[in-house]
């Protein structure tokens, strides 16, 4: 795409982005809600494995890293269509969409991904604060988050937490697609315990059955969470590691073209009554 | 018309709102169940991976798990008006139009939307039981029944409670609290699992302070025959659940007391 091309996505992105830095309060509420809910979450895993007679895919220490990874970049999550579209949809306003002069998909896509990034930039850090510096200095560095695994570690985390960011924004637009289609947000609910469970939110995907693991690494949620987060503390490493990567990549792919071709088809059938 | 004739007609009314649309309804119903059975289900997965959990079974996590999930989704279903106090009343000032009827602020908020959609909670909750007893085969009696029964009530009126401190916070916030959440369904996350598997200042903080496993874990551990304290205490403790909420409804009378129209 040349540059002339991509000007009024990367518009609609920072405007967006300036947009959501304007919540600061709601994201300090955020973060409050996130690191008690952590610690609930550690508190019952740490009970798990003092109980365990066997021996744990992963550490105790990993999953509570792997928990507290999970609050810090909990908005990374697709867990709801974006609110203004979702109203666009309800009130017809989205028709409007099609007198734009440029692609709805990348539009719409753009519009997610700033909401995920801003989203995520305001609360990541002060969890990290928290959970990665504060609580060592109280003393509590068993419940700490952990630096990760080595360098190459790090540096593949935040490539595939850049993934994440792309496979988030294409389930939203999905969503978005489903709004506009259904004429209802309910379908929220579903696709949320979807995407909690199958992402490693509520208990990380290793610690799931056996049996379980090839399904639950190749599926589509897993790229949201539990891939980067596995990176992280060294769980999934070398080639591993680069399965990963490509799991996020094919479904980022898989995704964008479904949705894209999907978007189409709803957006050409909309009627609009006029007012 | 009495109270509670007044309450069975906002019910009766919400419900005929949300039958007009029966496809949304439908949709909701099953969704809400899904999300409840997939929670439960990684339930399952952390026993089938570590087998306990300080010594509780899952069978026996699964009772907790019920009457959590019972006791919140009455709560929840009941007390969605107090969740829209403040956008809906407080902000646009319709708050004056409740004050002018003649009848209890609480009744009319509390039947200002009735949430048939956490019958899907609570269907969940039921189906935990079932699978609690059908893992557990235990030999109650009339007493551990009524036991478990008073610990949701008490439970359901603590939530009840939690809900209604955040309608009262939106007198002076305007805006709902996220941070209330915490209280909510952190509440009910925590008392899914057994009390003493937690730290000790989340411990105390449960049961002196958010009194929550007064209601939803003595009683429950004395039925499963791990009491730790007294019977008569273990028996007793969900009326705290009942005080809190007339602490929470007497609060909610000082809000009243504070508000100020915002006017039109």
């Amino acid at each position: 795409m040349n540059p002339a091309l991509a000007r009024p996505y990367l518009a609609v992105l920072s405007a967006r982005f300036s947009l959501m830095l304007q919540y600061r309060t709601a994201a300090w509420a955020g973060v409050a809600t996130q690191f008690w809910f952590g610690a609930i979450r550690v508190m019952i895993l740490a009970a798990f494995y003092a109980s365990s007679t066997g021996k744990a895919p992963i550490s105790l220490s990993q999953s509570i890293t792997y928990v507290w990874l999970g609050q810090a970049f909990l908005a990374m999550l697709p867990w709801a269509a974006d609110p203004d579209i979702a109203n666009a949809a309800n009130s017809g306003d989205v028709g409007y969409e099609r007198l734009r002069p440029i692609d709805t998909y990348f539009l719409w896509f753009a519009r997610a991904l700033a909401w995920r990034i801003a989203n995520t930039s305001l609360r990541a850090g002060p969890v990290f604060v928290l959970a990665a510096i504060g609580m060592p200095l109280l003393g509590l560095h068993k419940w700490a988050w952990q630096m990760p695994a080595s360098t190459s570690a790090a540096v593949l985390f935040v490539v595939s937490i850049g993934l994440t960011a792309l496979l988030s924004s294409a389930m939203t637009v999905i969503l978005n697609v489903v709004v506009t289609a259904l004429k209802t947000v309910r379908a929220a609910a579903l696709s949320m315990s979807l995407v909690n469970l199958f992402s490693g939110l509520i208990i990380p995907l290793a610690l799931m059955p056996g049996w379980a693991q090839p399904f639950l690494f190749w599926q589509p949620f897993a790229g949201l969470a539990d891939i980067p987060y596995r990176i992280y503390f060294g769980n999934l490493s070398g080639t591993h590691a680069l399965e990963g990567l490509a799991a996020q990549a094919l479904w980022i792919v898989l995704i964008g073209l479904g949705g894209r071709a999907w978007l189409a088809r709803v957006i050409a059938r909309i009627d609009m009554q006029g007012s | 018309m009495t109270g509670l004739a007044l309450y069975g007609r906002y019910i009766l009314v919400s419900l005929r709102s949300e039958m007009l649309y029966p496809t949304s309804f439908l949709f909701r119903l099953v969704s809400q169940f899904l999300v409840t059975v997939i929670e439960f289900a990684g339930l399952w997965a952390l026993f089938a991976r570590f087998n306990h959990i300080g010594g509780w079974k899952f069978g026996e996590v699964a009772v907790f798990y019920a009457v959590a999930s019972i006791a919140f989704a009455i709560a929840d279903g009941l007390s969605r008006g107090f969740d829209v106090v403040g956008p809906l009343f407080v902000k646009t000032g319709n708050f004056d139009r409740i004050l002018l009827r003649p009848r209890s602020t609480a009744l009319q908020i509390t039947g200002h939307d009735f949430a048939l959609s956490s019958a899907g909670r609570l269907t969940q909750g039921v189906l935990a039981g079932v699978v609690a007893v059908s893992i557990l085969k235990p030999e109650w009696g009339v007493f551990q029944i009524l036991l478990l029964l008073w610990g949701i009530a008490g439970g359901a009126s603590l939530f009840f409670a939690l809900k209604v401190f955040e309608g009262t916070l939106s007198f002076w916030t305007v805006q709902g609290l996220e941070v209330a959440n915490t209280l909510t369904y952190g509440g009910e996350a925590a008392a899914q699992y057994p009390l003493d598997i937690y730290a000790s200042w989340f411990r105390k903080f449960l049961i002196y302070f958010v009194p929550i496993a007064c209601s939803l874990y003595f009683p429950v551990a004395l039925v499963l025959g791990r009491s730790t304290i007294a019977p008569w205490l273990a028996a007793l403790a969900p009326a705290t659940g009942f005080v809190f909420l007339a602490i929470g409804l007497a609060g909610w009378r000082a809000g009243i007391a504070h508000y100020t129209s915002t006017g039109s």
